[in-house]
């Protein structure tokens, strides 16, 4: 949730061409639907799995789309702009396509100490992302800073897709890039 | 993943006995270490000798209130006809903090265990583990582990063959501190943006999809089979013996400038002093510590002088000037500016302010906007006036405590550290003439 005049934050997605005309294809068909179903058992409403939905959504295509928000919205009886309400409130909901690996670099005061922003600038350097929030020409990175990631003695934690990276430093981001061409 | 470093000889080990034993995340292995007896004993016992055994433990909330367990679970009215549920509060989020994922990464059948006592004992047939989206090994374990705990019938409409139902499945957050505040994390369960509640109504009347509702956080729910199975006397005599208002033990996760930062579980009123420079190692070579953040980036920054006369209990941080929290203690030393790392945890709450509150979604930012101009060279003595205002206005005038969050640091920073602020001014501003700020 970005807002207000210190708006300055890395975690805002830069919008990059193409991706955004692919007429959307329906994501809970077929077996999606069917795990969709289960989980609805789980809750008393079925608004409760709107992030569950959402998460598969976003597994599902990448990123979360306006068409995607209103297949989801649809399902579990719900407006299209509550859902967008939602989505917008998450920071983990891609509002546009990202790279194919998606780099999350802990910055904040535990990380921050340990030498975090060194790290973020070794990301930008070996990705060729250069800025935060964009994605490299080729497609393959996008870095962001993220807000506290929960493992603050394994400074510093970073994220690439799922794979959840501890005790990451400037020497040793080149080689971890490397398993993720 | 990392493993957790050897034991130190001063730990208590009571939660963390296992942490780094790849065998105990599996059924077998749990079972193998007297797993699941307590839920087994729990499920034979009436809900409110349960209650009554906790609360007469002592034990504390571990997610940062410290409210009593026990007494909170006898709001919980049981035979009330309705639905109740317990949220287990795996949201883990709150700077420094990361022990309730060490406990979900190697221990993850005690949290189960402790969850399904924790339902059972408040009358609710449905808990909900709230995972933060970020933890996917955590998410990973306790899922492996739940579909282990249903298969073998420990939890499900007949736990344990008991006749009793206790469904327990985890539920995963996307990204967002503040639905590690209570009723935003119901909100965020039913599909909602995770705005918190304005209270009362408390959630032991109506909470999650209105109904009477519990919260309680992995550390304090992972504690309760070890009660149960020891007694809440051998509970009670962990602490130390002239304040019984703290009990058992507690994990502190320790991290930044220090030699062995990680997750140590010592008893409650363990000296702090010793803990930093025995237990952790102290300060890296050639450097000295200079302030602690003992209890998360919520509560008051405290110097090293205060630290080191501080005792880890609730009532022992309170004494040096802060609090226990969630016991997420971050080591600050000389070589870092103090100016600079609270502006950047107030960008921290400006960031994750849910924005429903004017005091809050205007304070974090402006407070954020200030103390980097600052940070920058070009702030004016008329900041430190205006930053204390904002800072006033921040505290206990929201619906929730983060915007109070964001106060405490950049008071009590301004308060103990205000010559690195002023250094910072005299630098650029001489006179501290005021600079008009777009």
């Amino acid at each position: 949730m970005s807002h207000g005049p210190s708006a300055s934050g890395g975690a805002t997605l830069k919008p990059s061409p193409g991706h955004h005309d692919a007429p959307h294809e329906p994501v809970f068909t077929g077996a999606t639907r069917a795990a969709l179903d289960e989980l609805i058992t789980r809750y008393p409403t079925k608004q409760a799995v709107l992030l569950p939905a959402l998460w598969m959504l976003q597994e599902a295509r990448g990123w979360v789309s306006e068409a995607g928000m209103a297949e989801v919205a649809a399902l579990l009886g719900i407006t299209p702009a509550y859902v967008k309400g939602v989505v917008t409130f998450y920071t983990m909901y891609h509002q546009h396509p990202v790279g194919k690996y998606f780099i999350q670099v802990c910055t904040t005061s535990p990380c921050n100490v340990c030498g975090a922003e060194d790290v973020v600038k070794a990301f930008l350097e070996t990705t060729g992302c250069g800025e935060l929030g964009v994605t490299s020409d080729d497609g393959r990175y996008t870095v962001i800073e993220v807000e506290c990631l929960g493992a603050c003695g394994f400074a510093t934690p970073v994220m690439v897709n799922s794979d959840f990276l501890e005790s990451v430093t400037p020497d040793t981001v080149p080689g971890l890039l490397a398993r993720y061409q | 993943m990392g493993y957790p470093h050897q034991p130190h000889p001063r730990e208590s080990l009571v939660l963390s006995k296992h942490f780094g034993t790849p065998e105990a995340r599996t059924l077998d292995g749990w079972k193998k270490r007297g797993g699941y007896q307590a839920l087994e004993m729990a499920l034979g016992m009436d809900p409110v000798a349960i209650q009554n055994v906790v609360k007469e433990s002592g034990l504390r909330g571990r997610g940062g209130a410290g409210f009593p367990t026990g007494l909170k679970w006898s709001f919980m009215k049981i035979g009330d006809g309705k639905p109740h549920y317990l949220c287990c509060n795996a949201d883990e989020s709150e700077p420094g903090t990361f022990k309730d994922r060490e406990i979900m990464r190697w221990t993850p059948h005690a949290l189960i265990e402790g969850v399904a006592i924790g339902a059972y004992a408040i009358g609710a047939e449905t808990a909900y583990i709230y995972i933060r989206g970020e933890f996917t090994e955590p998410i990973e374990r306790m899922e492996a582990a739940l579909v282990e705990a249903r298969a073998a019938g420990i939890i499900g409409p007949n736990a344990m063959g008991t006749g009793k139902t206790v469904n327990v499945w985890v539920h995963k957050g996307a990204g967002a501190y503040i639905c590690g505040e209570e009723t935003a994390l119901m909100n965020s369960i039913e599909g909602k943006r995770g705005n918190p509640r304005i209270k009362p109504p408390f959630p032991a009347v109506a909470g999650l999809f209105g109904m009477p509702t519990t919260i309680n956080n992995v550390e304090t729910l992972a504690a309760v089979p070890h009660i149960l199975v020891n007694g809440a006397e051998w509970y009670k005599k962990l602490g130390r013996p002239d304040n019984p208002k703290s009990t058992g033990t507690k994990l502190w996760s320790v991290c930044g400038n220090i030699v062995r930062p990680g997750n140590y579980e010592v008893e409650m009123g363990f000296p702090f002093g010793e803990f930093l420079h025995e237990v952790c190692g102290g300060a890296l070579p050639g450097r000295t510590l200079k302030a602690i953040i003992p209890g998360g980036s919520s509560v008051p920054i405290i110097t090293l002088e205060e630290a080191e006369r501080g005792l880890m209990d609730y009532e022992g941080m309170v004494a040096v000037g802060t609090m226990l929290g969630s016991a997420g203690c971050i080591v600050i030393d000389s070589a870092q500016s103090m100016p600079k790392q609270i502006a950047r945890l107030a960008r921290f709450y400006a960031h994750e302010s849910c924005a429903q509150c004017t005091q809050c979604r205007e304070g974090t930012a402006w407070t954020t906007k200030i103390l980097e101009r600052m940070v920058a060279g070009d702030g004016t003595a008329e900041d430190f006036d205006t930053l204390l205002e904002i800072a006033e206005n921040m505290t206990g005038k929201t619906i929730c405590v983060l915007s109070d969050s964001c106060a405490t640091p950049v008071i009590s920073g301004i308060q103990k550290f205000r010559h690195e602020f002023e250094a910072l001014i005299t630098r650029t501003t001489v006179h501290a003439v005021p600079v008009v700020v777009a």
